[in-house]
């Protein structure tokens, strides 16, 4: 437990003094790694007895945790709700799973450190490096054996069968791409168009029933979905990706894109919940800007001027689905989006 | 409508693709229209009634006091306030009860804060209000008792969550205005502002968010944003607000103490002398 | 030759009846040749700095999160079929939701456990990058990564660069609102790319978006494929770390040539065994106090719902960043769209962490330095490189603080449109003022530096000279102290040769010969140094003084 046992270690203090000793002349030369002074517990057997019994707490500690972990894994019900401050209510077990399995490893993480800190050797040591580089006669043998290789090999010689294997392992890879066809269908012109079709009823999400213009109130919001769309259908989710529509409803002279007044009822504009930017679902509508903002990358379009963009990343308005009133009064779709909805690709034309 | 709360949302979907679906549909339609004009009947039968017409006198000497500076002397509006004509009682009951009217000063947003007048004379105010042009009435608690708190919580992500976060925490909205966090809202504010859309929360009125589902929705918030009802399960909560104070939070005390460690192991043990 | 050798001692040995142990390590020696292995590296020396500990925790984190990720394998059914939930946790009865998102419930909330190992996995990969980031930047500001150590460097950064992505990935499988909204998020990126970006998209997503196989082949990559090249990477980093020896800072009896401190058996097998405990236990206990990713709050992914603080976890934040501040850019032409709003962060976010990962390469070209270095550099003696270095984190940090703009917004009582406007600007700017910054203070460092070596340490005892003067006493600092501040090198600009060669015919010096020069005057010209004090300056100052 001293200090300066006699370690095996070959390269020991005289390398203290690395490299060429100091000259004289130089002021700012190395002096050399300072002699070790002990440690409390290297002199006084009571400190070290100290660290020693410091530690083994520590590890019956780590003990105890260890069966407070399995007692809270069979005893507290997972259920179980409590109050603790100041973390707040949460899961009992969670809690006491967590605290003794921390204290647990803390106690036997925190004993070995402490071990080593205070009762191993904390004799410092050297060792010498060497340079990573090989010596140049070693290089020269291994560029001799490698083109003794090559030449045995006649790799150099025999060009014909040099490029044929090339050739045959440059090709043969290639196979392997055809492979990844089939992860996906081609896009064809499905990015294009969603399933809005003439005459399809606008459902208002919150109650499943088709939307009347009298239902929907200047400064309200109301979500809607296609007719005939249900959330247990297999593909709802990849319909509503590109369906969702978000409703509201503007004193007609507010509206300044004549367009867009035109593709309304009276005020009502039906535009894509689907963000131009990534696809988000847009929908943080102030009713008093008629703006509406993006959560996931702020962009801002005015729902007033067209859906266009005022704010944010994104790069093209936000597109309306026209509609009307149909014969026995519900608002329904004239046709689908004329323009694909949410993020742009390379195919879509303006 | 109260009655299909409780089915699964299998049956119920199954059962909207039935034939009689539409004339059902019709029916509870009928049925709930009704239920909401007697909700709304009493306010304004009440314009009649002698005791509501000193609520009224009373409510337009509380407003020439408190709120014509901005709203003009007969609620019209003026450069600094909105007109008040047809806004009804419930936003008056919100604006006023939340404590965000009378505002101290304009901004962004006006925010909410400890409520100036008693509730007697937010209901004087509120008549005086309804009395200017017919609105939407305070709503009665049978309106905004709590429903399904999972339909609610579905609602919820649909209709509110984009602004005022998934647990009700709130969020920002462009130029400093921000969506409001919805802990201790009581049911009623919750049931005007939906009902109302106060200043740029638009409103989801009873003809395209019915009064069941604001029950749910309500369910939901109350439910959400009571620590009692809805633990933390895992822990400190870190303010419900995704993953931002999450990465804060891993920094500061997962790093942080981690670094403090391997500044104990690798620091010199005290040396013997000295 | 010493596992022969080794074997014959051993045989010498066992006239002395070899101990069970021995006998069993003798066993594994005629096999695997451990005694060769064990000869160089038991007795390795490590040095001893905090700093150095930091690639640690990135280790036991890498294991934790690996320990951790197979228990939630055992439960977690990475799959997109619909179910509807009736389950333990009631405020989600009748809601249609994926397998996916119903079994990481069950694991949260059935399994008993289960929500800890997820809190202790999702903490353990929010530390994990984090730790490797700092780790990363110590290596950065300290000029570890110079030769021989350039090709563990990158092996670094590709951990950096894996991990960040495994991390993005694992926080998409679970398949609630917000981890789908970063699964769409993915899709409007990759739909951007130039001319394949549909193709690319639909093949990813097996259809149009979200389709039902994006999370079991992100499961398939983040549990199999990306963990495997990372502990392949791990391996390499520390057989290389082994194979170079450990970095040192100079100090009195540490040189370029030595390695100083503690052997490897047995101060740290216990220290470094003891933190691997001590970070397991941490991260443990902040599983028990702090909750981390609550998927039931968020509820399950539908394609049409979203929430506010639509976060990724922090490491992907300044990406988030980059993308919250892009005016919204479209190109259209001959019936194209070039989405550069999202393209253009797209390549940013790439080019910023390029950045990084070639400097190394970039800075021996400037210094033309073919010498090994060991001893490390204190950041104040490489202005340029921190200042670089610190512009470079600038950079990161304000984006970082644009992928919360929203919740800077909320919490300071801003405008959004204010941040984003601020972060903006500060994009270009911030680095410009952090370097000119940074490497001021460099300088003002290291003359001070300079002054204490030559004027010594001020001892706060004050003396009258005969004349009425006052002075304060300076004391000549120890000669270990001497040394560590000035036993750095400083590097002389790079000089062309002459413009004429010795016969007269103007030489033609090319391009990046003189780009280097510049680079090399930038990097080590008299504004960038102040140079070491010089013997005779010390000598003159000594004699001045006493």
């Amino acid at each position: 437990m001293t200090h300066q046992d006699n370690s095996p270690e070959e390269r020991l203090p005289e390398a203290g003094k690395p490299g060429k000793p100091p000259k004289l002349a130089d002021p700012f030369a190395d002096p050399g790694l300072p002699p070790h002074q002990p440690r409390r517990q290297d002199i006084d057997e009571r400190a070290a007895k100290r660290s020693e019994h410091v530690v083994a707490r520590l590890f019956a500690t780590a003990v105890i945790a260890a069966f407070g972990f399995i007692a809270s894994y069979v005893l507290i019900p997972k259920e179980k709700v409590v109050f603790i401050f100041p973390v707040g209510h949460v899961s009992a077990q969670n809690f006491a799973l967590g605290g003794t399995l921390g204290i647990a490893l803390l106690c036997i993480g925190v004993g070995a450190i402490h071990w080593a800190r205070t009762l191993m050797s904390d004799v410092e040591h050297v060792s010498e490096r060497h340079p990573i580089e090989a010596p140049p006669q070693v290089r020269q043998q291994v560029f001799a054996d490698f083109q003794q290789g090559a030449a045995d090999s006649a790799i150099g010689r025999r060009k014909v069968l040099r490029n044929a294997l090339l050739g045959a392992l440059t090709i043969v890879p290639l196979s392997a791409i055809v492979l990844f066809r089939d992860l996906g269908p081609l896009p064809e012109k499905k990015l294009f168009h969603t399933v809005w079709s003439s005459g399809k009823r606008l459902i208002n999400m919150s109650d499943d029933r088709p939307l009347r213009p009298e239902d929907i109130l200047v400064g309200s919001l109301t979500f809607a979905q296609p007719e005939g769309v249900h959330e247990s259908d297999a593909d709802f989710q990849v319909v509503m990706a590109k369906a969702a529509l978000m409703i509201v409803r503007l004193i007609p002279t507010e509206i300044k894109d004549k367009q867009s007044a035109d593709w309304g009822h009276q005020g009502i504009l039906a535009y894509s919940k689907i963000c131009t930017h990534v696809g988000c679902p847009i929908s943080l509508y102030e009713q008093q800007t008629h703006h509406v903002l993006c959560p996931c990358h702020q962009s801002t379009f005015d729902l007033a001027d067209g859906g266009r963009v005022i704010f944010g990343p994104a790069g093209h308005p936000l597109p309306q689905l026209r509609i009307a009133v149909d014969s026995q009064g519900y608002l329904a779709a004239q046709g689908d989006f004329d323009k694909p909805v949410g993020p742009g690709f390379w195919e879509r034309s303006a | 409508m109260l009655s299909t709360s409780g089915l699964s949302v299998e049956k119920l979907s199954a059962r909207r693709r039935h034939p009689l679906a539409a004339l059902v549909a019709l029916l509870i339609a009928l049925a709930a229209s009704g239920g909401l004009y007697a909700a709304f009947a009493p306010t304004q039968r009440a314009q009649a009634n002698p005791a509501q017409s000193l609520a009224i006198d009373q409510g337009r000497k509380l407003y020439e006091v408190g709120c014509s500076t901005c709203h003009g002397p007969s609620g019209q509006g003026s450069h600094l306030g909105p007109s008040l004509v047809g806004v009804g009682a419930a936003a008056v009951d919100f604006q006023v009860g939340t404590g965000r009217m009378p505002a101290q000063q304009p901004g962004a947003q006006v925010p909410k804060k400890k409520p100036v007048y008693s509730q007697p004379q937010i209901d004087q105010l509120a008549a005086y209000v309804a009395s200017l042009g017919p609105g939407p009435g305070i709503p009665n608690p049978s309106q905004y008792a709590p429903g399904d708190v999972a339909a609610g919580g579905q609602l919820f992500r649909t209709n509110c969550a984009q602004c005022h976060n998934f647990a009700g925490a709130g969020g920002a909205l462009s130029q400093g205005k921000f969506a409001p966090e919805l802990r201790g809202v009581t049911p009623k504010h919750i049931y005007e502002a939906m009902l109302t859309g106060p200043q740029n929360m638009p409103s989801f009125p009873d003809t395209t968010m019915p009064e069941a589902q604001k029950r749910d929705l309500i369910a939901f918030v109350t439910h959400t944003t009571n620590p009692a009802t809805n633990p933390s399960y895992g822990g400190l909560s870190l303010g419900s607000l995704g993953p931002v104070p999450e990465g804060l939070f891993g920094w500061i005390f997962g790093l942080g103490v981690l670094i403090a460690a391997s500044i104990w192991i690798a620091a010199r043990t005290a040396k013997a002398r000295k | 030759m010493s596992t022969h050798s080794s074997a014959e001692g051993a045989s010498a040995d066992r006239n002395r009846q070899p101990n069970p142990g021995e006998r069993i390590a003798d066993w594994a020696d005629g096999r695997l040749g451990i005694y060769s292995l064990a000869k160089s590296n038991l007795r390795k020396i490590f040095p001893d700095h905090w700093s150095f500990m930091l690639g640690e925790i990135c280790l036991y984190t890498f294991v934790i999160i690996i320990l951790t990720g197979v228990y939630l394998t055992l439960f977690f059914t990475p799959s997109m079929n619909e179910v509807v939930y009736h389950g333990t946790y009631t405020p989600l009865n009748n809601i249609r939701m994926s397998e996916a998102y119903k079994t990481t419930l069950d694991i949260s909330f059935d399994v008993r456990a289960g929500l800890l190992m997820r809190q202790v996995h999702h903490w353990a990969a929010i530390v994990f990058v984090a730790a490797m980031f700092v780790h990363m930047m110590r290596v950065l500001f300290t000029g570890a990564f110079r030769k021989p150590r350039e090709v563990n460097w990158l092996f670094g950064f590709l951990l950096l660069f894996l991990g960040q992505f495994d991390g993005f990935m694992g926080y998409s499988l679970p398949d609630d609102l917000l981890s789908g909204t970063g699964i769409r998020f993915l899709e409007g990126a990759v739909l951007s790319v130039p001319i394949v970006g549909s193709y690319l998209t639909m093949f990813a997503y097996g259809g149009q978006f979200p389709g039902t196989v994006i999370i079991p082949r992100l499961f398939t990559v983040h549990i199999l494929l990306i963990p495997g090249i990372m502990a392949g990477l791990v391996v390499a980093h520390l057989i290389l770390v082994f194979y170079h020896k450990h970095t040192q800072f100079a100090g009195p009896g540490r040189t370029e040539k030595n390695v100083i401190g503690m052997p490897l058996m047995p101060v740290y097998m216990a220290k470094a065994g003891g933190f691997f405990f001590v970070v397991f236990g941490a991260l443990a206990l902040i599983s028990a106090i702090a909750q981390v990713n609550p998927i039931w709050a968020y509820g399950p992914y539908r394609s049409d719902q979203v929430t506010t603080d639509a976060q990724p976890d922090w490491y992907m934040g300044f990406s988030e960043g980059l993308i919250r501040i892009m005016p919204g850019w479209e190109i259209h032409f001959l019936g194209h769209t070039l989405e550069l709003g999202v393209f253009i962060p797209l390549v940013v976010f790439i080019l910023v962490l390029v950045a990084i990962a070639v400097y190394p390469f970039v800075e021996s070209w400037v210094t033309a330095d073919k010498r090994e270095h060991h001893l490390l550099d204190r950041p104040r003696n490489a202005p340029v490189r921190t200042a670089l270095a610190t512009a470079w984190l600038a950079l990161y940090l304000i984006l970082l603080l644009g992928g919360g703009n929203d919740l800077v917004a909320t919490h300071f009582q801003l405008s959004i449109n204010a941040i984003t406007w601020i972060v903006r600007i500060g994009f270009f700017v911030l680095p410009v003022i952090v370097f000119v910054a940074t490497k001021r203070i460099c300088l003002g460092l290291q003359r001070r530096d300079r002054d204490k070596v030559l004027h010594g340490r001020e001892t706060g005892v004050i003396k009258r000279l005969p004349h009425g003067e006052f002075i304060e006493v300076h004391e000549r600092l120890p000669q270990e102290r001497i040394y560590e501040l000035t036993a750095h090198d400083q590097l002389q600009p790079l000089e062309l040769p002459p413009a004429e060669d010795r016969t007269g015919i103007p030489r033609k010096v090319p391009f990046s010969e003189k780009l280097r020069a510049k680079l090399s005057s930038v990097y080590f010209g008299e504004h960038s140094q102040v140079p070491k004090p010089t013997a005779e300056e010390l000598e003159e100052s000594t004699s001045q003084h006493h």
